[in-house]
């Protein structure tokens, strides 16, 4: 093996606490500035990452209740009660708090676990590590989102235990349902605090993704020219991008629904009775909110997606020691499907009434968007051609990714044609088809930027045979729970229902949701597994004992194993080479770091 | 006290299972760790691929098991260009699919790291990058070509001999107005809906309402081999008519009249043969969430002949009739003074 390969520490422990006083910079910190209130993007990002898994953990409990609801119609959970009290009286879920947990479900885990969570985390620890900066632009604001979010946190888990429960409109929330109490129970307070809470959200986004391009544009080290930027960092600069120019007009969407619900005003409502009277509203469009929810709803996806698109890039290619694939051909991809993202949104809406024209106009659009991500997959695939793989733990997930990626996408195709989509729409199809691609391929980007970079943020490894379990369930599960939705969806299954068993034509699937409901609480133990991994691997886990375990080329790796508040001791270091140099160093070595000048008559890449 | 020891039950297999993965990396350190290195990275090459290859099985017996379950035969002309069309789809994205994960579970298996291996440095090629940028854009062409001409033909005005017919959403039922012998649907106002007796807000001043037919429950009555024309809406919230046995659907959003029309094809009786389902009907599923009755907000729809469907219309009464008789006279000026108290609200 190479010099880069991992070796497990022996009695001699010493090691990494001593490295940790040669910090020029290193003075004792208060707890609370340390920990809490800190402005170390490194800290800031564990706080995202930690806040992430908490949601995570939520919202995937969430949907093991309302699995068993699904699985089950017929069958009682004392269980349940005990968790969910009047919601599941006499342990059968009710259907005002089915409506309510699949909301949540998708909001928690869209945006407070994939967005707040994935970007947060990994923008703010990668970022400033791998161009080579002390920290973001401003750490103060980076703070600053951080402690949005949270804000927006609570007010969203308060929301969970108010008497009228949380909002229940779906994670959409389309007017009128939630515009108007008078249409559900989530339609109330709860759905104030849903707004309010987002509204802050988004607060919180735009002042970490304005960090982050700023961070990037002007903070790089010397030597780090845009074209020697790991394609993490360019995932993560289109990520922020496609976060500024978007969530604001979400924002919008959201004051607009504001004044509707409390001030009277007719944006989204028009000619409407409901609760035994007429209301006053005229001349309002419920399908305006559409257009401005799904103006970021759909680059949102890409919000999702790039960030583990760039991780699968530098993971697939460290541990296949060969540079990733057609470099610029993964950035031109990027900023193809950064532009095209906010030209798709209406693809959401072909079944709203909306001139079927302008319908044929977003095929069009949709369809281009899946040459860039062809593109991705195949040059995936030519990194790994006659690669050296080594399975560790990110590789697997990586791999994994790749898979899903392949398979979520390919259903894109059926969605974005609207011919289509008019029999699939609102089935049990796009449930399969976004939870492939957006949800659990999405996790496995972010899981194999975990398991990749938690070397680097806790200075130990995590066990990697608790890895390899989570692993395989979690991709068996992913694929035993939505492969068989799409029939169900291709069937005609409507998703956001409490209960099929009414229904002639949907009630002979009754087998196959309990067998989906079953595989889906064990996944979702298999993901506490991956829980107690984590936080036992902070204090337990093996210890790092050289800097670049991995044997990777990023500047990241240059830094102590426990890098203190300004990550280099000394002069920041000068880069020389892009970033997946991985060939023949020379001196037996498969790599060649960032930082090693080119050698006399080396051509740079 | 059952929850608690359940709950000490998992905490306990988690703690084994930690001990496992404790244990297993200890013991890798005391056999010499780079020898264990190659030999963990075979058996996760060969479960790969033993994934790969139970994948593929599943797939099979996936597919085995679904396949009688599926919807019949599609009961328009529209609905069979749209099963084609998505047979065509199915198998472009089939061969791709099985083509990719093929390859990458290949990959995965022929480059696993060895004693001796090393990688290629391959960093990229115009020729392959510009080969697999052409290959998918020309396939989208193909599916969007397809696509856009199944889409003209759905959404193209519904033929002059179509019957109109008005399905109406509101929680958690439809309503549906047929235009009567007049052939002509009346005017209606949302202002002077009233549950007890003018559940859709008819506009008595208008003659044509006289005739109108309504079904609370949702019926749909269609001649087989006749187009029929939907006029969509909805009282409250948006609703979604999803009519999965004619592959389509169309939103009814409060304050906009959308539409959709289609020929059905096959009677319900006959398709009580063609599924050998005695209890089969043709059911109007509403596919937007509309609230905590969303799944409950069933319509249904009978395809008959001709003859079937005139001696039904025969029994129906008006709406007028059925509700308005008695008090037709005093009906109309109470809707009137409804409407302006509205007015005056709006206008604070």
């Amino acid at each position: 093996m190479n010099h880069g390969e991992v070796i497990i520490e022996g009695p001699n422990v010493a090691h990494s606490a001593v490295a940790e006083h040669h910090g020029h910079e290193h003075h004792e910190q208060h707890f609370i500035w340390k920990y809490i209130f800190s402005q170390d993007h490194k800290m800031i990002s564990k706080q995202f990452l930690v806040t992430g898994i908490i949601w995570a953990i939520i919202g995937a409990l969430m949907s093991v209740f309302f699995r068993l609801q699904l699985g089950f119609p017929d069958s009682t959970f004392p269980i349940m009660e005990k968790f969910l009290g009047e919601w599941a009286k006499g342990g059968k879920l009710s259907p005002e708090f089915y409506y309510a947990l699949v909301t949540m479900h998708g909001t928690i885990l869209v945006f407070f676990v994939l967005t707040a969570g994935l970007s947060g985390t990994f923008s703010n620890y990668l970022i400033p590590l791998q161009v080579g900066a002390r920290d973001m632009a401003s750490p103060f604001m980076n703070m600053l989102s951080y402690w949005f979010f949270f804000l927006s946190s609570i007010i969203m888990l308060t929301s969970l235990f108010i008497e009228t429960g949380p909002a229940s409109g779906g994670w959409t929330t389309y007017p009128p349902l939630s515009a108007l109490k008078e249409a559900s129970m989530g339609s109330g307070l709860g759905m104030d605090l849903w707004l309010l809470s987002m509204a802050l959200f988004v607060v919180s986004s735009l002042l970490g993704s304005l960090n982050y391009i700023s961070t990037i544009l002007n903070m790089r080290t010397k030597g780090m020219t845009m074209t020697r930027m790991p394609l993490t960092i360019w995932a993560l600069l289109f990520t922020a991008v496609l976060g500024v120019l978007s969530f604001p007009v979400l924002f919008s969407g959201f004051v607009l629904l504001i004044f509707d619900r409390n001030f009277g005003t007719s944006f989204y409502l028009s000619e409407i009775f409901i609760g035994g009277k007429a209301l006053p509203h005229i001349g309002g469009s419920a399908i305006l909110y559409q257009h401005l929810f799904w103006f970021l709803g759909h680059p949102e996806v890409y919000i999702i997606m790039l960030p583990g698109m760039g991780m699968a890039s530098e993971v697939l290619s460290t541990h296949s020691r060969k540079p990733i694939f057609g470099y610029f051909a993964m950035i031109i991809s990027l900023i193809g499907i950064t532009f095209l993202a906010f030209l798709v949104w209406a693809h959401h809406m072909f079944v709203t009434g909306m001139s079927p024209f302008l319908g044929s106009i977003f095929v069009l659009l949709t369809l281009l968007i899946a040459v860039p991500s062809a593109v991705k997959v195949f040059n995936w695939l030519t990194t790994m051609w006659r690669g050296n793989l080594r399975f560790n733990p990110p590789m697997l997930f990586a791999i994994g990714f790749v898979s899903l990626f392949i398979s979520g996408g390919l259903t894109g195709i059926f969605l974005g044609n609207s011919a289509i989509d008019i029999h699939l729409h609102d089935t049990y199809f796009v449930i399969a088809h976004f939870h492939i691609v957006m949800g659990v391929s999405a996790f496995f980007g972010m899981f194999a930027g975990i398991y990749h970079w938690f070397p680097k943020m806790f200075g130990r490894f995590m066990n990697n045979t608790l890895a390899y379990i989570h692993f395989f369930i979690t991709l068996a599960g992913a694929y035993l729970i939505f492969w068989p939705m799409h029939y169900e969806g291709i069937a005609g299954m409507p998703r956001r229902y409490y209960d099929f068993s009414a229904w002639e034509t949907f009630k002979h699937f009754q087998d196959i949701n309990a067998f989906i409901s079953i595989v889906a609480t064990i996944v979702f133990f298999a993901q506490l597994v991956f829980v107690v991994n984590f936080f036992a691997s902070i204090f337990r886990g093996r210890k790092v004992t050289v800097k670049n375990p991995w044997g990777s080329t990023t500047l990241e790796w240059t830094t102590e194993i426990h890098p203190g508040h300004g990550n280099w001791e000394g002069d920041i270091p000068e880069v020389y080479r892009w970033p997946y140099d991985y060939k023949d160093d020379g001196n037996g070595g498969d790599f060649i770091p960032q930082t090693t000048p080119l050698r006399p008559g080396e051509e740079s890449h | 006290m059952s929850g608690f020891i359940t709950i000490l039950l998992v905490i306990l297999v988690f703690v084994i299972i930690y001990q496992i993965g404790k244990a297993s990396e200890y013991a890798s350190v005391m056999r010499g760790q780079e020898v264990v290195k190659y030999k963990t990275n075979r058996i996760l090459a060969w479960l790969l691929v033993a994934f790969f290859v139970l994948g593929v099985y599943g797939i099979w017996k996936c597919n085995e098991y679904f396949m009688p379950l599926m919807l019949p035969v599609a009961a328009c002309d529209n609905g069979v260009k749209f099963d084609s069309m998505l047979y065509v789809t199915i198998v472009v994205t089939g061969i791709v699919f099985f083509a990719t994960q093929t390859v990458l579970f290949w990959f995965v298996f022929r480059y696993q790291t060895t004693e001796k291996s090393k990688s290629f440095y391959f960093a990229h090629s115009n020729k392959l990058e510009l080969i697999w940028t052409t290959i998918p854009a020309i396939a989208m062409a193909v599916l969007v070509a397809i696509g856009l001409k199944n889409w003209a033909n759905v959404t193209s005005a519904a033929p002059a001999n179509a019957t109109v017919v008005e399905v109406v959403g509101k929680q958690f039922n439809w309503v549906v107005r047929y235009p009567g012998k007049d052939n002509e649907l009346g005017k209606r106002d949302f202002r002077k809906i009233n549950d007890a007796n003018n559940v859709l807000g008819l506009d008595w001043t208008d003659p044509h309402n006289n005739d109108d037919i309504i079904s609370q429950k949702g019926e749909l009555h269609v001649v087989v081999g006749k187009p029929v024309k939907l006029l969509i809406g909805s009282r409250d919230v948006i609703h979604d008519v999803g009519l999965s046995h004619f592959r389509m659907k169309m939103d009814a959003v409060p304050g906009i009249t959308t539409t959709m029309w289609f020929t059905p094809t096959i009677t319900t009786d006959s398709m009580k043969a063609i599924t050998g389902n005695p209890n089969f009907v043709y059911e109007i599923s509403c596919d937007q969430m509309c609230g905590k009755g969303h799944y409950s907000m069933r319509g249904t729809i009978i395809v008959e002949t001709q003859a079937q469907y005139d001696k039904w219309m025969s029994e129906q009464k008006s709406y007028y009739a059925e509700n308005n008789a008695p008090a037709a006279g005093t009906e109309a000026p109470k809707a009137e003074v409804k409407m302006d108290s509205t007015k005056a609200v709006s206008m604070k």
